[in-house]
Protein backbone atom coordinates (compact mmCIF):
# COMPACT_ATOMS: atom_id res chain seq x y z
CA UNK A 1 0.00 0.00 0.00
CA UNK A 2 2.77 2.38 -0.61
CA UNK A 3 0.74 4.58 -3.10
CA UNK A 4 -1.75 5.37 -0.19
CA UNK A 5 0.19 8.55 0.67
CA UNK A 6 0.24 9.64 -2.82
CA UNK A 7 -3.52 9.27 -3.61
CA UNK A 8 -4.23 10.84 -0.24
CA UNK A 9 -2.06 13.94 -0.91
CA UNK A 10 -3.85 14.25 -4.66
CA UNK A 11 -7.24 14.43 -3.28
CA UNK A 12 -6.06 16.77 -0.52
CA UNK A 13 -4.54 19.08 -3.17
CA UNK A 14 -8.08 18.70 -5.11
CA UNK A 15 -10.04 19.08 -1.88
CA UNK A 16 -8.37 22.42 -1.31
CA UNK A 17 -8.12 23.82 -5.37
CA UNK A 18 -11.59 23.23 -5.66
CA UNK A 19 -12.74 24.96 -2.69
CA UNK A 20 -10.37 27.88 -3.32
CA UNK A 21 -11.60 27.86 -6.10
CA UNK A 22 -15.16 27.95 -5.44
CA UNK A 23 -14.57 30.75 -2.99
CA UNK A 24 -12.81 33.31 -5.82
CA UNK A 25 -15.41 32.53 -8.50
CA UNK A 26 -17.66 35.18 -9.09
CA UNK A 27 -20.10 33.65 -11.31
CA UNK A 28 -22.46 31.11 -8.51
CA UNK A 29 -22.80 28.32 -11.21
CA UNK A 30 -19.26 27.75 -11.41
CA UNK A 31 -18.92 28.08 -7.68
CA UNK A 32 -21.73 25.66 -7.69
CA UNK A 33 -19.67 23.10 -9.80
CA UNK A 34 -16.51 23.43 -8.03
CA UNK A 35 -18.13 22.65 -4.82
CA UNK A 36 -19.72 19.45 -6.69
CA UNK A 37 -15.67 18.35 -7.14
CA UNK A 38 -14.95 18.90 -3.46
CA UNK A 39 -17.55 16.82 -2.49
CA UNK A 40 -16.23 13.88 -5.17
CA UNK A 41 -12.86 14.45 -3.39
CA UNK A 42 -14.38 14.12 -0.03
CA UNK A 43 -15.88 11.11 -0.66
CA UNK A 44 -12.66 9.47 -2.06
CA UNK A 45 -11.23 10.47 1.28
CA UNK A 46 -13.98 8.59 3.07
CA UNK A 47 -13.08 5.20 1.08
CA UNK A 48 -9.32 5.84 2.28
CA UNK A 49 -10.57 5.60 5.79
CA UNK A 50 -12.56 2.81 4.71
CA UNK A 51 -16.38 4.33 5.26
CA UNK A 52 -18.02 2.96 2.32
CA UNK A 53 -21.47 3.62 3.04
CA UNK A 54 -20.49 7.26 3.98
CA UNK A 55 -18.99 7.81 0.75
CA UNK A 56 -22.10 6.71 -1.50
CA UNK A 57 -24.02 9.02 0.67
CA UNK A 58 -21.33 11.80 0.29
CA UNK A 59 -22.25 11.46 -3.94
CA UNK A 60 -25.46 10.48 -3.63
CA UNK A 61 -27.41 13.14 -0.86
CA UNK A 62 -24.50 16.10 -1.24
CA UNK A 63 -23.15 15.65 -4.85
CA UNK A 64 -26.31 14.23 -5.91
CA UNK A 65 -29.57 15.93 -4.49
CA UNK A 66 -28.30 19.00 -2.19
CA UNK A 67 -25.98 20.36 -5.23
CA UNK A 68 -28.95 20.07 -7.55
CA UNK A 69 -31.43 21.93 -5.66
CA UNK A 70 -28.32 24.67 -5.34
CA UNK A 71 -27.59 24.67 -8.82
CA UNK A 72 -31.81 24.72 -9.96
CA UNK A 73 -32.17 27.44 -7.60
CA UNK A 74 -29.42 29.69 -8.76
CA UNK A 75 -30.43 29.15 -12.36
CA UNK A 76 -34.16 30.17 -10.93
CA UNK A 77 -33.21 33.22 -9.92
CA UNK A 78 -30.89 34.05 -12.89
CA UNK A 79 -28.04 35.72 -11.12
CA UNK A 80 -25.34 38.13 -12.84
CA UNK A 81 -22.01 37.72 -11.53
CA UNK A 82 -21.51 39.17 -8.59
CA UNK A 83 -18.72 42.29 -8.45
CA UNK A 84 -14.93 40.82 -8.60
CA UNK A 85 -13.36 39.81 -5.54
CA UNK A 86 -10.36 42.30 -6.71
CA UNK A 87 -12.90 44.83 -7.48
CA UNK A 88 -14.54 44.77 -3.57
CA UNK A 89 -11.53 44.57 -2.17
CA UNK A 90 -12.03 47.05 0.62
CA UNK A 91 -11.57 46.90 4.48
CA UNK A 92 -14.27 44.38 5.41
CA UNK A 93 -12.61 41.90 3.03
CA UNK A 94 -9.09 42.47 4.51
CA UNK A 95 -10.48 42.02 7.69
CA UNK A 96 -12.58 38.24 6.96
CA UNK A 97 -9.49 37.18 5.36
CA UNK A 98 -7.59 38.12 8.28
CA UNK A 99 -9.95 36.75 10.64
CA UNK A 100 -10.00 33.50 9.26
CA UNK A 101 -6.03 33.31 9.18
CA UNK A 102 -5.84 33.74 12.62
CA UNK A 103 -8.48 31.32 13.23
CA UNK A 104 -6.52 28.48 11.04
CA UNK A 105 -3.53 29.04 13.41
CA UNK A 106 -5.50 29.22 16.33
CA UNK A 107 -6.85 25.62 14.94
CA UNK A 108 -3.28 24.30 13.63
CA UNK A 109 -2.20 25.29 17.38
CA UNK A 110 -4.80 23.23 18.82
CA UNK A 111 -3.91 20.36 16.74
CA UNK A 112 -0.63 20.49 17.70
CA UNK A 113 -1.72 20.16 21.29
CA UNK A 114 -4.44 17.47 21.18
CA UNK A 115 -2.59 14.37 22.05
CA UNK A 116 -2.28 13.02 18.37
CA UNK A 117 1.53 12.53 17.75
CA UNK A 118 2.26 12.29 13.54
CA UNK A 119 2.40 8.72 14.09
CA UNK A 120 -0.82 7.63 15.42
CA UNK A 121 -2.58 6.01 11.94
CA UNK A 122 -5.68 6.46 10.82
CA UNK A 123 -6.71 3.43 10.10
CA UNK A 124 -7.27 0.93 13.25
CA UNK A 125 -7.09 -2.89 12.75
CA UNK A 126 -11.34 -2.67 13.27
CA UNK A 127 -11.93 0.78 10.42
CA UNK A 128 -12.85 -2.06 7.41
CA UNK A 129 -15.25 -3.48 9.59
CA UNK A 130 -17.30 -0.79 10.97
CA UNK A 131 -17.60 1.29 7.77
CA UNK A 132 -20.05 -1.10 5.87
CA UNK A 133 -23.45 -1.05 5.25
CA UNK A 134 -24.07 -4.03 8.22
CA UNK A 135 -22.27 -2.15 10.71
CA UNK A 136 -24.30 1.40 10.20
CA UNK A 137 -27.36 -0.58 10.06
CA UNK A 138 -26.92 -1.98 12.72
CA UNK A 139 -25.92 0.86 14.91
CA UNK A 140 -28.10 3.21 13.19
CA UNK A 141 -31.43 0.56 14.28
CA UNK A 142 -29.87 -0.35 17.97
CA UNK A 143 -27.95 2.69 19.70
CA UNK A 144 -29.05 5.41 17.77
CA UNK A 145 -32.65 4.23 17.21
CA UNK A 146 -33.73 7.30 18.59
CA UNK A 147 -31.83 9.94 17.25
CA UNK A 148 -33.03 8.41 13.84
CA UNK A 149 -36.74 8.79 14.59
CA UNK A 150 -36.39 11.86 15.52
CA UNK A 151 -34.20 12.71 11.75
CA UNK A 152 -37.44 11.74 10.21
CA UNK A 153 -39.26 14.05 12.27
CA UNK A 154 -37.16 17.20 10.95
CA UNK A 155 -37.04 16.36 7.27
CA UNK A 156 -41.04 16.23 7.95
CA UNK A 157 -40.54 19.14 9.48
CA UNK A 158 -38.49 20.36 6.49
CA UNK A 159 -40.68 19.66 3.85
CA UNK A 160 -43.40 21.53 5.23
CA UNK A 161 -41.72 24.65 6.31
CA UNK A 162 -39.68 24.58 2.27
CA UNK A 163 -43.59 24.19 0.87
CA UNK A 164 -44.91 27.31 3.07
CA UNK A 165 -41.96 29.39 2.45
CA UNK A 166 -41.96 28.58 -1.17
CA UNK A 167 -45.65 29.28 -1.99
CA UNK A 168 -47.24 32.01 -3.80
CA UNK A 169 -49.26 34.15 -2.08
CA UNK A 170 -53.05 33.74 -3.54
CA UNK A 171 -55.29 36.83 -3.41
CA UNK A 172 -58.02 35.73 -0.88
CA UNK A 173 -55.06 35.34 1.62
CA UNK B 1 2.81 2.62 6.02
CA UNK B 2 -0.70 3.97 6.43
CA UNK B 3 -1.55 7.99 6.22
CA UNK B 4 -1.21 9.90 9.98
CA UNK B 5 -4.77 11.06 11.44
CA UNK B 6 -3.23 14.30 12.05
CA UNK B 7 -3.09 14.93 8.09
CA UNK B 8 -7.10 14.34 7.64
CA UNK B 9 -7.14 16.33 10.72
CA UNK B 10 -4.95 19.56 9.32
CA UNK B 11 -6.95 19.31 5.87
CA UNK B 12 -9.91 19.52 7.47
CA UNK B 13 -9.21 22.44 9.34
CA UNK B 14 -7.78 24.27 6.58
CA UNK B 15 -11.13 23.23 4.47
CA UNK B 16 -13.11 24.88 7.51
CA UNK B 17 -11.24 28.31 7.39
CA UNK B 18 -11.68 28.17 3.76
CA UNK B 19 -15.42 27.69 4.36
CA UNK B 20 -15.16 31.08 7.09
CA UNK B 21 -13.49 33.43 4.30
CA UNK B 22 -15.94 32.34 2.12
CA UNK B 23 -18.78 33.65 4.55
CA UNK B 24 -16.82 36.68 5.68
CA UNK B 25 -16.00 37.84 2.38
CA UNK B 26 -18.87 36.78 -0.21
CA UNK B 27 -21.97 38.54 -0.39
CA UNK B 28 -24.36 36.33 -2.49
CA UNK B 29 -26.45 34.63 -0.10
CA UNK B 30 -25.93 31.36 -2.36
CA UNK B 31 -22.47 31.45 -2.30
CA UNK B 32 -22.32 31.85 1.47
CA UNK B 33 -24.91 29.17 1.76
CA UNK B 34 -22.38 26.77 -0.26
CA UNK B 35 -19.72 27.99 1.77
CA UNK B 36 -21.59 26.77 5.17
CA UNK B 37 -21.74 23.53 3.18
CA UNK B 38 -18.08 23.10 3.01
CA UNK B 39 -17.72 24.03 6.50
CA UNK B 40 -20.23 21.15 7.76
CA UNK B 41 -18.12 18.76 5.37
CA UNK B 42 -15.18 19.61 6.79
CA UNK B 43 -16.10 18.36 10.36
CA UNK B 44 -17.26 15.52 8.77
CA UNK B 45 -14.00 14.60 7.46
CA UNK B 46 -12.71 14.99 10.98
CA UNK B 47 -15.91 12.94 12.59
CA UNK B 48 -14.93 10.08 9.82
CA UNK B 49 -10.93 10.42 10.32
CA UNK B 50 -11.59 10.44 14.10
CA UNK B 51 -13.91 7.44 13.69
CA UNK B 52 -11.47 4.91 11.50
CA UNK B 53 -8.45 6.01 13.81
CA UNK B 54 -9.96 4.75 17.10
CA UNK B 55 -11.94 2.19 15.51
CA UNK B 56 -15.41 3.52 16.75
CA UNK B 57 -18.63 3.95 14.81
CA UNK B 58 -20.56 6.78 16.95
CA UNK B 59 -18.11 9.40 14.40
CA UNK B 60 -19.71 7.57 11.13
CA UNK B 61 -23.35 7.66 13.10
CA UNK B 62 -23.09 11.09 13.38
CA UNK B 63 -21.89 11.94 9.99
CA UNK B 64 -24.98 10.17 9.09
CA UNK B 65 -26.66 12.30 11.18
CA UNK B 66 -25.32 15.53 9.85
CA UNK B 67 -26.34 14.39 6.25
CA UNK B 68 -29.90 14.42 7.07
CA UNK B 69 -29.92 17.63 8.93
CA UNK B 70 -27.71 18.88 6.09
CA UNK B 71 -30.14 18.06 3.52
CA UNK B 72 -32.92 19.87 5.86
CA UNK B 73 -31.46 22.75 6.00
CA UNK B 74 -30.83 22.63 1.80
CA UNK B 75 -34.41 22.77 1.64
CA UNK B 76 -35.73 25.52 3.95
CA UNK B 77 -32.41 28.26 3.32
CA UNK B 78 -33.12 27.73 0.20
CA UNK B 79 -37.15 28.38 0.06
CA UNK B 80 -36.13 31.13 1.82
CA UNK B 81 -33.42 32.44 -0.74
CA UNK B 82 -36.30 31.94 -3.35
CA UNK B 83 -38.84 34.25 -0.73
CA UNK B 84 -35.66 36.59 -0.23
CA UNK B 85 -35.99 36.89 -3.77
CA UNK B 86 -39.48 37.49 -4.68
CA UNK B 87 -39.94 40.98 -1.84
CA UNK B 88 -36.34 42.68 -2.53
CA UNK B 89 -35.19 41.44 -6.32
CA UNK B 90 -31.64 40.47 -5.21
CA UNK B 91 -29.95 37.89 -2.81
CA UNK B 92 -26.90 40.46 -2.21
CA UNK B 93 -26.32 40.08 1.92
CA UNK B 94 -25.74 44.03 2.49
CA UNK B 95 -28.96 44.60 0.76
CA UNK B 96 -31.38 42.66 3.19
CA UNK B 97 -31.08 44.55 6.48
CA UNK B 98 -34.97 43.87 7.15
CA UNK B 99 -34.42 43.17 10.36
CA UNK B 100 -31.93 45.78 11.39
CA UNK B 101 -33.19 48.38 13.56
Amino acid sequence: MSSEPLIFFLLAAFAVATAVLMVVQRNPVMSAIYLIGNFFALAALYLLLQAQLLAVLQVLVYAGAIMVLVVFVIMLLNLGDERSLVQQLNIRMLLGITLAGAFLLEMLYILTGLGVDSDTPSLSAAAPSIGTVEAMGNALFTTFVYPFEVTSLLLLAAIVGAVILGRRRTAHE
Amino acid sequence: MSIPLIHYLALSALLFVIGVAGVLTRRNAIVVFMCIELMLNAVNLSLVAFSASLGDITGQALVFFVMAVAAAEAAVGLGIVISLFRNKQTVNIDEINILKW
